[in-house]
């Protein structure tokens, strides 16, 4: 019988020590920091970023990655999108009885690892269990702290007329990957889910003297939906071109296949710049070195804004506008 | 793929002499037209009018609340497809048949029903043969396309003797609602581009029929930019030479005598039956039902104990009359999707007044989706 998470494991007693000792433990870079409430962070002087989201994906482990590299990597590129460089992560934890412990020690393996990539320390956590049927495996909620590199602010509110669009690499294979796991496709090869850190590319762009108006990284929902809030909080129309959007080949035929477009689909390590027009042809050829490409540029709206037009390869053009809801496969 | 959608245009522009209607059939083609918008490249004067192409979209809403009332039972797992889940059953008409019930499947999966997304029938056995306590419901739609792999499902059902596993039946034939809409007094169209993937299994047997007892041309037409266009500059030749022809411009996927196993398993397991259609109305010969062999896997004959008031549904005529949607005048293809007072406001994918609406395929999402007119 394999071993399981129980829910005596977050009561609060000697399993529960168990538990952290041997399991989480591997999760800090100063063990001695588990013993203490708070963790005490000597930050360097600067402006800082702070950011924390939630991750509850499944299946918990997908084609290129796992929901404990998402959770720090997520987090470290929300912070890289205000041009900071990720620090310190907290990590909480809500396990669901039953949870097979070896899971779990993959998932914190994989968090360790990707903290290491990204260059930044778990300083402070907590761990929860819940009956079996209340929670889906794991969840986890990060929150990082981040130093700001970038010399100018990046925000939306920067963007103005004329700037250029770029994307740092292809779009859709982490939503292939999921859909495919999903669904019981078995593509062959895999589509891998494009999850990485996405400051070095980043750092890359300010180490160059590239200037940012803004950044957003795409998640869920896609370029479309990330173009669109931009579209939106800029007051601004965006107008890109179909033809110039990279697109891995499998990603496009398991598209056409099930009915999604490209632009929907989620991603776990690619942004979208809005760069300066003068700036552009620098930080294309930057990008251009991980797969990224020029998609577009940004236009005066002529009333409030928001909308994202899209050239079609025929030279045709549409509204491009956000997925409503769930991404569901059409039936023919 | 630019350049020869280019000079498809052009052929097109050069032939037409005068205005054509035609009608694209399925709901696919739509949706590339608007995807790509094809529309934009055509000489004026041709006009292109949707069709009911959308087997979410004509699903009748009884078929849907009986979806509903089964998923709603502990019992039962009720699997369908993913579009098919976010389509309302009658009680999103304006005032509602019952304002707490689930309107879509999606809202009866999170009132806790069991509603299960397949992306092939077959995997209905592996549920059932999983959960042999509970009862496993396909709810199966569709043309011709997928009611083969149905037919499929219920011949391995069957073979395994398995107890706990049904359909909810919804598969309609393409060829008689291409009829029906001939027939209709006001009718304006005067070809077709017909729906590729329904050739591939059917052959074209019917649509030649069909040429021949309405004197339309007819093309069978794919779904790429470059087949779509291929298509219509074929359909234009034809009425340009008054010629009522069938023609195939699918030839790469399209025979003549289609797909003799799918055909087979259609002829093994169904049987053709009057159907309506959610905004045609009932058609003759527009769906199938299942044959004496199979009607032990009717979900409705078998599971009709669990089902509260089975004569408590709303209607299309009513729900019809009580809401601004005009789905049934656009599946008619006599009203295009901005012209109706609810598109873009008070109908949008969020909030669907009709099934155009939902479905990818649908002709009110897909000018939703690419354009969005009104607001």
């Amino acid at each position: 019988m394999a071993e399981r998470i129980q829910l005596a494991h977050g009561g609060g007693g000697t399993l529960m020590q168990q538990l952290i000792d041997q399991e989480l433990r591997a999760l800090y870079a100063d063990p001695t920091q588990v013993l203490h409430d708070a963790a005490l962070l000597p930050l360097p002087p600067g402006p800082l970023a702070f950011s924390t989201d939630g991750y509850v994906v499944q299946p918990l482990e997908f084609p290129g990655g796992d929901i404990g590299r998402l959770a720090v990597v997520g987090t470290a590129n929300d912070l890289a999108m205000a041009g900071a460089r990720a620090l310190h992560l907290s990590v909480a934890m809500i396990l669901e009885e039953g949870l097979p412990l070896e899971l779990l020690r993959r998932v914190v393996a994989s968090m360790a690892a990707a903290a290491r990539e990204c260059g930044l320390t778990i300083v402070t956590g907590d761990t929860k269990v819940v009956e079996r049927g209340k929670a889906d495996g794991v969840f986890l909620t990060t929150s990082g702290v981040g130093l700001v590199e970038a010399p100018e602010p990046i925000d939306p509110r920067a963007i103005r007329p004329g700037d250029q669009l770029l994307v740092s690499g292809d779009l859709g294979r982490h939503g292939v990957a999921i859909l495919a796991a999903r669904y019981g496709l078995n593509l062959v090869p895999p589509v891998l889910s494009d999850c990485a850190p996405l400051w070095p590319q980043v750092q890359g762009l300010l180490a160059a003297g590239v200037r940012i108006h803004c950044l957003r990284d795409l998640t869920r929902g896609g370029l479309a939906s990330a173009l669109q809030e931009l579209a939106v909080a800029a007051g601004v129309e965006l107008a890109i071109e179909e033809a110039c959007l990279p697109v891995a080949e499998p990603v496009a035929r398991t598209c056409d296949l099930l009915g999604f477009e490209p632009l929907h689909l989620a991603n776990e390590g690619r942004f979208v710049a809005v760069v300066p027009p003068e700036a552009a042809d620098l930080a294309c050829a930057l990008l251009a070195t991980g797969g990224g490409a020029w998609i577009g540029t940004v236009r005066p709206a002529p009333g409030a804004g928001g909308q994202v037009w899209l050239t079609t390869a025929l030279g045709t053009d549409r509204l491009l506008i956000p997925l409503s809801g769930e991404l569901l496969p059409r039936i023919c | 793929m630019a350049g020869r959608v280019g000079e498809l245009a052009a052929a097109l522009a050069a032939t037409v002499s005068r205005p054509w209607t035609v009608m694209e059939v399925c709901g696919g083609q739509t949706h590339a037209i608007l995807r790509w918008g094809l529309d934009q490249l055509l000489p004026p004067g041709l006009r292109l009018i949707h069709g009911p192409g959308c087997p979410v979209c004509v699903t009748p809403a009884e078929r849907l609340d009986a979806a509903l009332a089964l998923a709603a039972q502990p019992g039962v797992i009720l699997c369908s497809y993913g579009d098919m889940l976010r389509v309302p059953g009658s009680a999103t008409a304006a005032g509602g048949a019952d304002p707490v019930a689930a309107t879509d499947l999606l809202g009866a999966r999170a009132a806790g029903g069991d509603v299960r997304l397949l992306t092939s029938p077959l995997e209905a056995i592996a549920l059932a043969q999983a959960a042999p306590d509970r009862q496993v419901v396909f709810l199966a739609v569709g043309f011709e396309t997928t009611a083969p792999a149905t037919a499929l499902l219920l011949c391995q059902a069957r073979a395994l003797g398995l107890a706990n596993l049904s359909v909810l039946l919804a598969h309609v034939r393409v060829a008689p609602a291409m009829e029906a809409l001939l027939l209709e007094p006001a009718n304006q169209v005067q070809g077709f581009l017909a729906a590729g993937h329904v050739g591939a299994v059917m052959g074209t047997t019917e649509l030649h029929q069909l040429v021949q007892r309405h004197r339309v041309p007819v093309v069978v037409t794919g779904f790429e930019p470059v087949e779509v266009m291929a298509g219509l500059l074929r359909l234009v030749q034809l009425l340009e030479a008054g010629t009522p022809a069938l023609a195939n411009a699918y030839g790469r996927v399209v025979r003549d005598r289609g797909n003799a196993a799918a055909q087979a398993l259609l002829e093994e397991v169904f049987e053709v039956t009057d159907q309506p259609w959610r905004g045609l109305g009932p058609i003759a010969g527009g769906g199938f039902a299942l044959a004496p062999a199979y009607r032990h896997f009717d979900a409705l004959a078998r599971l009709a104990p669990l089902m509260p008031n089975p004569g408590s549904a709303v209607s299309d005529a009513t729900s019809a009359a009580s809401s601004p949607c005009i789905s049934g005048r656009i599946l008619q293809g006599r009203a295009i999707p901005s012209e109706c007072p609810a598109f873009g406001g008070s109908c949008t994918p969020e909030h669907p007044l009709g099934a155009p609406m939902v479905s990818s395929e649908g002709a009110c999402a897909a000018y939703y989706r690419y354009r969005r007119q009104a607001a």
